[in-house]
């Protein structure tokens, strides 16, 4: 069976059962549960997350880009640098990108002032660390491909149609 | 006045479609879950909506040529070349008409003389009939049957052919069996076509939606090519129904001679709607494949389900529709329907809405989430037990 279409599937619906995999695939279920696990073992499969409106929650959690512009080392590039901030449990994301600075990390704080402590305290400090830029986000329209700015109106369609 | 005496023949000898009837029932019901419908559920993808909108804002508003905007034309060219491997001259052999509808209706109106026999193989879409009707054509049923996977066969092509048929409509992939004709089947056909001097009048709406195999047209044949009569559209590859664009390709004698109808009844399509057909022709590969593998895996699920609860069908290998045999529940087509609709709240189609052929099926659309074709099946099930037991006693 085709990893990669099962993947996906996953992707957009993670609570999916076997059953409905199964018929969807055109695969049986103990083969697809197999190979779900050997994802998982083999971290292809590294998490099954469920994408949460928080705006619409009384949870008062911040969130916040931060741009860092960092100084690759000798032997081990920017790996050190990165495994450095990842470490941190408030990092929810952490990438290496191309462009004017070298990591984006995502953020999560109680406060604005917490998120700021962590920026001054732990990763400005980071020795390659060459300075950071703190973007707080203020609204989500979209996430993982979730619309979740509007409520999704389904549109209207005929009953029968030839 | 009797004002039904004003109408003409032609008018009144057109039977009210099936699905008509079936549509006030279900309109009349509230909280049906449909599987009835022939369209696609995905909105349209939004580069061609934003091309739609950046029209209005430029105020391309007026109309285009009859032909319809030449970048729409040489982007069908492009598009027919690149998908399907065929060659058109975008101004001469191409023009965009009011959706697939109004291609089908000008095309028999430019071809037929009264009495001109007109092939379909049925069970057929909805609108052929009525289109030879209204040119005075006469339809020639050629059956198709579930055993050979609703293609057409020589032998049962070569026996409804006669000294008057001028026209062989061809559906493919089809609403509403969901059949396709590969390029092996066509194969078998192509001498009858060409032996017999066939126009042969090639709606391929659905051409997109071919799961297993590449789509094949009859222009692929290059010895009948000039005989083919090509139609295809937006609305199901793009999920573009209500835009209404679709075109037509053929030899420049059949066009030039469309186009003088066309010309006179419709002018040309929306203007906003052929700038953004341009933008899905152009950009919209992606959008297909991503729309064709969300049905692919609802089709796998709906075939499953329904062999499952013991409505046993192969599976279809295009378009969106299944077609499924209720023979074993002992009821007509129509009582199916009226029964599961008034029973379980589910509105499918009646096979006899697509000709006496289809008697004895029931035609299901999977143009539906997974969730919503969950629940349909699970509800269907529940009849089918019913009506079995009550066979039984």
């Amino acid at each position: 069976m085709e990893e990669i279409k099962l993947l996906k599937v996953l992707k957009n619906n993670a609570r999916i059962s076997l059953k409905d995999l199964s018929m969807i695939l055109d695969e049986e279920e103990n083969v697809i549960e197999n190979k779900i696990r050997d994802l998982v073992d083999r971290k292809i499969i590294s998490g099954f997350h469920t994408v949460i409106n928080w705006d619409k929650t009384n949870n008062e959690e911040v969130m916040a880009m931060i741009t860092v512009d960092a100084t690759p080392e000798r032997e081990s590039g920017y790996d050190r640098i990165a495994k450095h901030i990842y470490s941190y449990d408030e990092v929810s994301t952490c990438y290496l990108i191309s462009g004017q600075t070298s990591f984006m990390v995502i953020i999560q704080g109680k406060t604005m002032r917490e998120v700021a402590d962590f920026v001054a305290q732990k990763l400005a400090p980071i020795q390659g660390v060459n300075g950071t830029v703190t973007q707080f986000v203020l609204k989500r329209y979209k996430e993982d491909g979730i619309i979740l700015d509007e409520e999704v109106k389904s549109q209207e369609r005929m009953l029968i149609m030839p | 006045m009797s004002y039904e005496n004003k109408l003409s023949e032609k008018v009144k000898q057109i039977k009210p479609s099936g699905i008509r009837k079936f549509f006030d029932l279900a309109s009349g019901c509230p909280g049906v879950i449909s599987l009835g419908v022939g369209e696609p559920d995905f909105d349209t993808p939004w580069h061609i909506r934003e091309e739609a909108i950046y029209a209005l804002e430029q105020g391309n508003t007026f109309y285009t040529g009859n032909k319809g905007l030449d970048e729409l034309r040489k982007e069908v060219a492009f598009y027919l070349n690149r998908r399907f491997n065929l060659e058109y001259d975008w101004n001469k052999e191409i023009f965009i008409t009011v959706g697939g509808s109004e291609a089908i209706d000008i095309t028999m109106r430019t071809l037929l003389n009264p009495n001109d026999e007109v092939i379909i193989p049925k069970p057929a879409y909805v609108a052929y009939e009525p289109a030879v009707l209204m040119s005075q054509g006469k339809v020639i049923d050629l059956n198709l049957t579930e055993e050979s996977g609703f293609k057409i066969t020589p032998e049962a092509l070569e026996a409804v052919i006669t000294d008057k048929t001028k026209v062989l409509l061809l559906n493919y992939p089809s609403n509403p069996t969901g059949g396709v004709m590969t390029k092996e089947d066509y194969e078998k056909i192509v001498p009858i076509i060409k032996k017999y001097d066939l126009i042969v009048v090639s709606d391929e709406i659905y051409a997109e939606l071919t799961y297993e195999n590449e789509h094949c047209s009859l222009a692929n044949f290059d010895e009948i090519k000039d005989q083919v009569i090509l139609l295809n559209g937006f609305s199901k590859a793009y999920s573009m129904t209500g835009w209404r664009v679709g075109y037509i390709a053929a030899n420049q004698v059949f066009i030039d001679a469309m186009l003088k109808i066309h010309q006179f009844a419709i002018i040309c399509p929306s203007t906003i709607s052929q700038y953004a057909a341009i933008s899905a022709a152009r950009d919209g590969d992606s959008d297909i494949e991503r729309m064709k593998e969300s049905f692919l895996q609802r089709r796998n699920y709906i075939v499953k389900g329904l062999n499952n609860l013991g409505l046993t069908c192969h599976s279809p290998q295009g378009a969106f529709y299944v077609f499924p045999s209720i023979a074993k529940c002992g009821l007509s087509s129509d009582e199916f329907c009226e029964r599961l609709l008034k029973e379980e709240k589910v509105a499918v189609v009646p096979g006899t809405a697509f000709g006496n052929q289809g008697e004895g099926f029931i035609r299901i659309s999977y143009a539906y989430s997974i969730e919503e074709i969950k629940e349909a099946l699970s509800k269907i099930e529940s009849f089918v037990k019913r009506v079995l037991t009550e066979k039984g006693n």
